[in-house]
């Protein structure tokens, strides 16, 4: 009797001892094919109260994969890249982590990183100690830079950084407000975080270069996050006359102030929150009250640039990205994308690429056109940043579908203006 | 006047702390337990609250008809299925439980509604206010939060010594062999507490989900003030678990008023100071 349906002891023994001997040849193939592949290393906030700045990861990792797997040319020789990724679970401590494991574990050539400064500063930390060379990206350069005590006389080694900063915000802000007559007395928001202090320090933040303009800014003082009751603020604002709201916030806290504003008969003419305003699915969330608030605009479908490493316009690649993953876009795609644009572009440029020294010699000689701008570092505003541009505009609702509109371009001409700004009716 | 409205607005948001609180402290009293997941079980209300609005095309609070005894279902099923089996003498493995719990909820509901920050739109209810003074407005949904929070409470309070389910639940509380000896279920009686903790979840989860944006990991931010209204009311008592909301949310707004960086200290200070004057609350249930 022949019975087909159970498997003999020795096939078993055979498929077993095989599966257990698997791991370790696979262990063995990469440690022996060690000087062909290139490691680069890779951390984001893929879960986490920052996972937005993450959303996009998935898509830009695979395209860039897609790219890489014919190979990366460097001195005639052609190199496999490998790209590692790992979660920051928006939490610094687990950036740091992470960032040592790739380093000091996965022996990665190049570390790149994203997404405020939970995740850039430590990773860029980690990589200034185990002297690696690092990108980061999607994080203000104040925070970034002076937040890891940096000295603008010295600067950092081994760790570069591109976007853009507080003084952008201020004079885009400023110039969005100009488009509309009011009685320039302002309202701020600031919480007692990172970004907040740094946006409401009375001597490098919003407050001096506001006076200078001539605007009066009410600063009632440091919020904790997630506050769940803003009547104080609203009050001061309603005290003083303010038709102009500014600050940084994250998503949950403006709801709370904005529904609380309108039920204690708070309106003001202009609303420009940073951070908070950022993606679209907040804006979605306010509905009817999300029309007419405005925000910095790192990136838009619109922007004039085009990515170096595909030939996508900027239109082209939030097409692509809202295609595959059916959702809309948000800003910090571009930026990730041209984070593995420039990483892949100083691969192909270093001298010898299992000399960590050679590749920093590549970062730092870098002149690149890419989906975010032009990127070199030449020294301004500091030795390791480098500016990207930044202008302002409104979500206006048109045919129950938001749109951010440029609504300003003094700080940036050459992206061109999609609208005017409109009072919040 | 000023003051008026600080404090009137602070009384309002003690409504939606009470509402935090009450299902911690009813679960607590009768079980001895501390969930940890209670927060993120808020947000897990808000986003079935989602999905029954956006399916069926009502407004958040008409969906409370559904929501709530969704919840309440859940809620015994992970009190027969999983809690239950971690009672004992010890504290930490319920402790444990729940906080693990907690990671599963956050990641689950990341999984399936990406991290994107929600609301639910209750239409024009949510701007509609009434002008007292020329300086105090008071919105009509913090009215009706606050309303609906005396009205869970009186509820609780009435389902506690008028009916036979809270004879059962007080008399677990006192000594859970006796009651078992008594003929009582005690698994069921747990889970009935559960139920019943996860019924006020589902309200406290839409009301704040109308009120502010969520998005799966703001649980466990919003469950330190819950927390904080129990231990300043009383542990089991549920009037004193609304009257911890309102001290809670008053001290705040006073903290604000003077500075908004006070505003979390003063209502952790009055917190500390009420632990340490009267470690058993305000209004302790007649310790047993």
């Amino acid at each position: 009797m022949k019975d087909h349906g159970t498997i003999s002891r020795r096939t078993l023994v055979k498929t077993g001892l095989g599966a257990v001997a698997a791991p370790a040849i696979l262990q063995i193939l990469p440690a022996e094919a060690q000087s062909q592949t290139i490691k680069i290393g890779h951390v984001s906030p893929k879960t986490g109260p920052l996972a937005g700045f993450g959303e996009a990861d998935g898509f830009i990792l695979e395209q860039v994969r897609g790219i890489l797997s014919k190979g990366l040319d460097n001195n005639g020789k052609t190199y496999k890249v490998e790209i590692i990724t790992k979660d920051s679970q928006s939490n610094g401590n687990r950036a740091a982590e992470v960032a040592s494991e790739l380093i000091l574990g996965d022996k990665v050539n190049l570390i790149v990183a994203s997404a405020t400064p939970d995740t850039t500063n430590p990773v860029s930390d980690q990589a200034e100690v185990n002297e690696l060379p690092c990108i980061t990206t999607n994080c203000p350069w104040q925070p970034y830079f002076f937040g890891r005590k940096g000295d603008p006389k010295k600067g950092f080694t081994w760790t570069y950084h591109f976007f853009w900063g507080l003084e952008d915000v201020i004079a885009s802000f400023l110039a969005l407000w100009d488009e509309l007559p009011t009685n320039k007395v302002v309202g701020g928001l600031f919480p007692n975080d990172a970004d907040g202090n740094a946006w409401g320090d009375p001597k490098l933040g919003l407050p001096p270069a506001l006076a200078a303009a001539g605007y009066k800014l009410h600063d009632p003082g440091r919020y904790q996050l997630m506050n769940n009751d803003f009547t104080s603020q609203i009050s001061a604002f309603k005290a003083a006359g303010a038709e102009i709201v500014t600050g940084n916030m994250i998503p949950p806290d403006f709801a709370t102030f904005w529904s609380q504003a309108a039920q204690q008969g708070f309106r003001p003419k202009i609303v420009t929150i940073g951070k908070a305003l950022l993606f679209p699915s907040v804006i979605e969330s306010l509905g009817e009250r999300g029309n007419g608030l405005t925000s910095e605009i790192w990136w838009t479908p619109n922007h004039p640039f085009k990515s170096g490493l595909t030939g996508q316009s900027c239109q082209e690649l939030t097409d692509t990205y809202t295609k595959a993953s059916n959702r809309p876009w948000t800003q910090p795609l571009g930026f990730q994308h041209a984070l593995f644009e420039i990483a892949i572009d100083v691969l192909k440029r270093a001298k010898n690429l299992n000399d960590p020294k050679s590749i920093l010699d590549a970062i730092v000689s870098t002149n690149y056109q890419s989906i975010v701008g032009p990127i070199q570092w030449t020294g301004v505003p500091v030795k390791n940043v480098t500016k990207t541009p930044l202008v302002a505009g409104q979500w206006q609702r048109k045919n129950g579908k938001f749109d951010l509109v440029i609504a300003e371009n003094k700080t940036a001409p050459n992206i061109p203006v999609g609208g005017k700004l409109q009072p919040i009716s | 006047m000023q003051w008026f409205n600080v404090v009137l607005q602070g009384v309002l948001i003690g409504g939606l702390y009470a509402m935090f609180a009450a299902g911690l402290s009813l679960i607590f009293g009768v079980m001895r337990l501390v969930n940890i997941a209670h927060g993120d079980l808020i947000v897990l209300a808000a986003y079935i609250s989602l999905i029954v609005t956006q399916a069926m095309g009502v407004d958040p609070l008409t969906s409370l008809l559904l929501v709530v005894p969704v919840m309440a279902l859940i809620g015994y099923a992970l009190q027969r299925g999983l809690l239950n089996r971690t009672l004992g003498e010890d504290l930490l493995p319920p402790l444990l439980v729940t906080f693990g719990l907690s990671i599963i909820i956050q990641n689950g509901l990341l999984e399936l509604f990406t991290a994107d920050s929600r609301r639910l739109q209750a239409g024009t209810i949510e701007i509609l206010t009434f002008q007292v003074t020329q300086s105090v407005w008071v919105g009509a949904l913090p009215l009706i939060q606050f309303g609906v929070a005396v009205a869970a409470v009186a509820g609780l309070q009435a389902l506690f010594y008028k009916t036979a389910l809270g004879r059962a639940f007080r008399a677990t509380s006192d000594d859970q062999s006796v009651a078992q000896l008594m003929g009582l279920d005690t698994r069921h009686v747990f889970a009935m507490a559960m139920a019943l903790s996860l019924a006020i979840v589902a309200i406290a989860g839409v009301f704040l989900a109308i009120r502010t944006n969520f998005d799966p990991a703001i649980g466990s931010a919003r469950l330190i003030f819950g927390f904080e209204a129990v231990i300043i009311g009383g542990l089991g008592s549920m009037w004193g678990t609304l009257a911890g909301g309102i001290i809670l949310g008053i001290s705040q707004a006073i903290g604000a008023q003077i500075d908004p960086g006070w505003q979390l200290l003063a209502g952790h200070i009055v917190f500390l100071a009420i632990l340490a004057v009267r470690p058993q609350g305000l209004f302790p249930k007649v310790s047993g």
